[in-house]
């Protein structure tokens, strides 16, 4: 089946036009050798057969909604999202509309995209927000980017802190490998820092970029102030990358002086889906946003005096700026932006405080029942948000087989990514889970602890 | 268009006073760049520049563009007030727009105003 | 004139219409007992909007009115391939399977998505002739910062480090140099020749043992098939250096031939374009890379692949591998899973001939708005054209009319404007694409609505320069936007 809505006698009439015979003829400039190749590809379906073959794909996985009870987070989060959210982004009017380079036809997706900037403006504490990064690992790679146009390159070393999600670290040093930049602190087998405070011997008057999380992976929270002013001390620049449902709750990253608060903004709404796509948010201060990528929607207003919203400051971008401009970003993430702003208008501050109060609530009620079963025990005793580390008494992937068979899935293997951090495992506990959910988890690990 | 008499001038349209050492870019340059809404020195005092090497980065509401230095020499002063106020360059560019002040330079290898006028007027068409 | 008795169509902002103690959703109460707050790391105050669910439902539907979409009508945006976008896509992306999967789930619970995936590495080989596929990136240009850290670490792999040009023609897109430029490369421009090929003699000249390679986006952004090609690629080739492909025009190339026969080193698709996933006024797109043999160990960890082989009735358990040379994990996750099942969704219901004709028709809409068009605009580089082309957006005898009022003015005939002032390589630049999925009616009224214009410029010109008229919005000033800088409804007290 094709979209191709052409009769056969309209055709016609188009080559006749054209001056052409027949449709082969349009392509005389393609090699004769390579033309027309026979792709070995299934025969085409209907759509009746597609979503026939599409729904026995889907229900080759096992679902968190359906047939597993979810304990993993590690970046991606199980929360719930409102029908409204959904219901509003299918609208064709948004998810069929290109980059809104002809205001005078696009003022939803840009006042949207305006609303989105000040939502997350509001919620980390900061002045301005671009309209979105891919995701929370690239959204900290564009902090890397930034921080290095700021000082015009004359900065070349980036304090990474372990604590730090494996997955952005990866990405960091994926994107900065041509870059000549150093990337100090991000030693995973080292033993990790119990306190943030201890890479602060680090950062030097070459340092451009202290990067930093919050929680960070293993769901701890600190108040980095001091950390920010030590960085601020020696010139540097310091990126947080933050939970947006935490920030219902805690300390702004702005409050501790961030220059820029960065991260994933997939607990906003965006159905888990495999890993994507999800949402990068970037908020910085004002003074920085020329060295800032991405896309900015600022007010104006048009030749009818009505207030209105235009792309700003696009001589930043690629398209103007080619090979100096900051960034090569040009498609973004504007549909998972704007669920991100229907999430937070829907909640508001009263919802997304109670939200953030679930989680911790919850989460430190599952920590306090696992800690109680013989064999396991806290991996810290630092102040958590909804995620926490534990002993086990046995290898991760064990328990966690084990789990599975009891329809739960479980926490992150810690030791993947931290040789030192061997059984230890890491839970998520969102406002999703119910108390005999967490009751039945510990259930199920005290068996597997005395099997 | 503004070409003073008195000033010299670059094939990348900038002007170089050589009786007070002050560089800057030309009237043409700003017309061409249109609204002016960002500018960044990216030299500073103490700073040896040599002669077609960036010294700024403009950008305006539908271009960007580098200025480059007008001839080898050292920087003595930036415009410290271009930072904040970047319309000064479309408004003013001969005069509070000038961007870095530089000492003991050699001229030999810029244009005259006539000679500027008619590169101008060249690219025009 | 008359007296304007329309009400202000501006819609309030998600600030101005919050009233204190209101909210669209509550959550169920806690059912464990509470936990001790962390005093000392608690925020003071949490400044967002409160909306009821209507307030907020209404207030997206009345913004949604506001933009021109493809459900609206013809989106002709040079580049961007605005096709129309299937509805069973939406529905396939959101089987709870798809949508409710953890991305660390334990493959053995996510066969569906590997398989999936899988599936889509395959397909994307098969039509494009490369031997590895990744579908890590997430857009266009990360597929191209993905290809460029790929091209350098292979020559970097075999000893070779004094690579660091790359050669990008005139005509390329802004992703192609900021892409080079982020990883470390100096950018070395090469001139398009009189026909909208890449000069030869001057790609020649740049071709040297410092050349990392060259990106080249074919069918060109001109919308032109490069007639040397093979020459092209094997003088990049002599030097030692590599080709990458910007595979933002591959609609045109469907079914029609496969740049990795054509001497492609790598390229990226663009599933947003090409495989009709929404743009989303923006985003997400997804930007999968495909490679050829000798690349395949540099592709981003992981890519999907078969871990365990099937037996009799045990079928292949699918899985991550990683490359041995890999350049690293360039997203996280997976990539954007949503979009490769629409994609996939594509895919299969078109099968070999169906993606053909997909790039037939491309071609045959856009040759026909230029044979209508021709002797109205004038056509820089006139030869049968590709799923797009390229007019110039001026007249002698309308002197101050620019491309800009042309694509202002086509608002008023209720036409999204074709993409302008890009390449930059043509003056006063409209780029048409109108896709494969427009009939005729539709690009005739189109085609009528350019020739108006082109005659109103000549006899009314006041009525471009104002234009859009019947739009709900005017032309904006830009400049206020970007001297005042709001850029946020409502500014935070800011700790400094
Ligand atoms: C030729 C070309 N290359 C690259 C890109 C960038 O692709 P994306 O927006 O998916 O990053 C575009 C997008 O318009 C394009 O037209």
């Amino acid at each position: 089946m094709t979209f191709i809505p052409h009769a056969p006698k309209e055709r016609d009439a188009m080559l006749k036009t054209i001056g052409v015979k027949s449709l082969e003829d349009l392509f005389k400039d393609i090699p004769e050798k390579h033309r027309f190749p026979n792709l070995h590809l299934p025969k085409a379906l209907t759509e009746m057969e597609a979503a026939a073959e599409l729904g026995e794909l889907a229900l080759g996985n096992e679902n968190i909604r359906t047939d597993l009870v979810c304990f993993l987070g590690a970046g991606a989060y199980n929360h719930y999202i409102p029908a409204a959210v959904d219901h509003i982004l299918r609208r064709s009017e948004f998810s069929t509309a290109y980059t809104p380079y002809q205001p005078e036809i696009s003022q939803g997706t840009l006042q949207a995209t305006f609303e989105y900037q000040s939502l997350i403006a509001a919620l980390t504490g900061m002045e301005v927000s671009n309209a979105s990064h891919y995701d929370g690992a690239t959204a900290v790679a564009e902090a890397v980017n930034m921080a290095f146009a700021q000082f015009r390159g004359k900065r070349t070393k980036v304090v990474l802190s372990p604590a730090v999600n494996p997955q952005y670290r990866a990405v960091v040093r994926t994107y900065t490998q041509d870059m000549g930049l150093s990337i100090e602190g991000d030693d995973p087998s080292a033993k990790l820092a119990p306190d943030p405070q201890t890479l602060i011997p680090l950062i030097n008057d070459n340092t451009a970029l202290v990067i930093l999380q919050y929680p960070d992976f293993f769901g701890r929270i600190y108040d980095f102030t001091a950390l920010v002013e030590a960085a601020h001390s020696q010139g540097a620049l310091v990126c947080i990358a933050a939970n947006p449902i935490a920030l219902g709750l805690l300390k702004t990253p702005g409050e501790m002086g961030a220059d820029i608060v960065a991260g994933e903004g997939q607990p906003l709404g965006i159905p888990l889906s495999y890993g994507g796509p999800y949402l990068g948010f970037f908020a910085t201060r004002k003074k920085y946003i020329h060295k800032m990528a991405g896309r900015l929607v600022g007010e104006t207003v048009d030749n009818r005096s009505q207030r209105a919203y235009v792309l700003t400051l696009t001589a930043r971008e690629q398209h103007i700026k080619r090979e100096r401009a900051t960034s090569n970003i040009c498609s973004n993430q504007g549909l998972m932006a704007l669920a991100a702003a229907i999430y937070l208008a829907l909640l508001g501050p009263q919802g997304l405080r109670q939200v953030a109060e679930l989680c911790y609530h919850k989460a430190h009620y599952a920590a306090e029942k696992i800690a109680e079963v013989p064999g396991y025990s806290p991996g810290f005793a630092t102040p958590f948000f909804h995620e926490f580390t534990i002993h086990c008494p046995k290898p991760v992937a064990e328990i966690n087989a084990h789990l599975l068979e009891h329809g739960f899935l479980g926490g992150y293997d810690l030791g993947q990514d931290y040789p030192g951090l061997k059984d230890q495992m890491l839970l998520a506990v969102t406002e999703m889970n119910t108390k005999e959910e967490i009751d039945a988890l510990v259930d199920v690990l005290a068996e597997v602890a005395h099997d | 268009m503004n070409i003073p008499a008195n000033l010299k001038y670059t094939k990348t349209d900038e002007w170089f006073d050589p009786s007070t050492g002050k560089a800057g870019l030309t009237d043409y340059a700003q017309s061409q760049l249109s609204d002016i809404v960002f500018v960044e020195i990216v030299v500073a005092v103490g700073d040896a520049v040599k002669s077609g090497k960036p010294i700024a980065s403009v950008e305006s509401v539908k271009a960007a563009a580098e200025s480059y230095a007008p001839v080898t020499a050292k920087v003595a002063a930036i415009n410290e007030g271009l930072a904040d106020n970047p319309e000064i360059l479309n408004s003013d560019p001969y005069g509070k727009g000038w961007m870095i002040e530089i000492e003991g330079a050699d001229v030999s290898g810029l244009m005259d105003a006539g000679a500027y006028t008619k590169y101008c007027e060249e690219r025009s068409h | 004139m008359t007296e304007n008795l329309a009400v202000s169509i501006v819609e309030p902002t998600i600030y101005d219409l919050s009233s204190p103690g209101r909210t669209g959703v509550t959550f169920p109460a806690p059912d464990v007992p509470k936990a001790e707050l962390p005093q000392g790391l608690l925020r003071s105050d949490l400044p967002l909007p409160e909306l009821g669910e209507v307030d907020v439902v209404r207030h997206y539907t009345n913004l949604s009115t506001f933009n021109y979409n493809v459900d609206n009508g013809l989106y002709p945006l040079g580049s961007c391939t605005m096709k129309y976008n299937p509805k069973i896509n939406e529905d396939t992306a959101r089987l709870p399977g798809f949508a409710f999967a953890h991305p660390l789930q334990p493959v053995e619970t996510v066969q569906g998505n590997l398989v999936l995936m899988y599936q889509l590495q395959e397909w994307l080989k098969e039509i494009s002739g490369f031997a590895a596929v990744t579908l890590q990136p997430a857009a266009g240009a990360h597929g191209e910062l993905t290809g460029v850290l790929i091209m350098h670490a292979y020559h970097n792999s075999r000893g070779d480090i004094k690579r660091k040009k790359m050669l990008i023609p005139d005509s390329a897109h802004g992703t192609n140099p900021a892409s080079s430029s982020m990883s470390g490369l100096e950018v070395v421009q090469i001139p398009s020749d009189g026909r909208g090929n890449l000069d030869l003699a001057a790609l020649k000249a740049a071709c040297d043992e410092t050349v990392v390679g060259l990106m080249l986006t074919n069918p060109n952004t001109l919308g032109l098939f490069d007639e040397h090609l093979e020459e092209a690629i094997q003088i990049v080739h002599t030097c030692g250096g590599l080709v990458y492909g910007d595979g933002a025009n591959l609609n045109a190339l469907l079914g029609i031939i496969r740049p990795g026969d054509m001497g492609f080193d790598l390229m990226h698709f663009n599933l947003h374009k090409t495989f009709s996933t929404p743009h989303g006024g923006g985003g997400p797109g997804s930007g999968p890379v495909g490679v050829s043999e000798k690349l395949a160990d540099f592709l981003p960890s992981p890519i999907i692949g078969i871990v365990e082989e099937g037996q009799d009735d045990r079928l292949p358990l699918y899985g991550f591998l990683s490359p041995a040379k890999s350049i690293g994990r360039i997203k996280s996750f997976n990539g954007h899973f949503g979009m490769f099942v629409r994609a996939y969704t594509y895919i299969a219901m078109h099968g070999a001939e169906g993606l053909r004709e997909i790039a037939e028709y491309a071609v045959l809409n856009a040759n026909y708005i230029k044979a209508r068009l021709n002797g109205k605009y004038a056509i820089p580089y006139d030869r049968t054209c590709m799923h797009e082309f390229v007019v110039e957006g001026q007249w002698a005898a309308a002197p101050g009319v620019r491309a800009l009022d042309i694509a202002k003015r086509l608002m008023d005939y209720e036409f999204h404007p074709p993409t302008n002032y890009f390449p930059l390589i043509v003056h006063e630049a409209l780029m048409i694409e109108p896709t494969e999925t427009e009939n005729k009616a539709t690009l005739d009224a189109f085609a009528d609505a350019l020739i108006k214009i082109a005659e109103e410029a000549k006899t009314q010109p006041e009525l471009l320069k104002e234009a859009p008229h019947k739009t709900p919005f005017g032309r904006m000033d830009e400049v206020k936007a970007a001297r005042d800088l709001v850029l946020c409804c409502w500014l935070p007290e800011v700790n400094e």
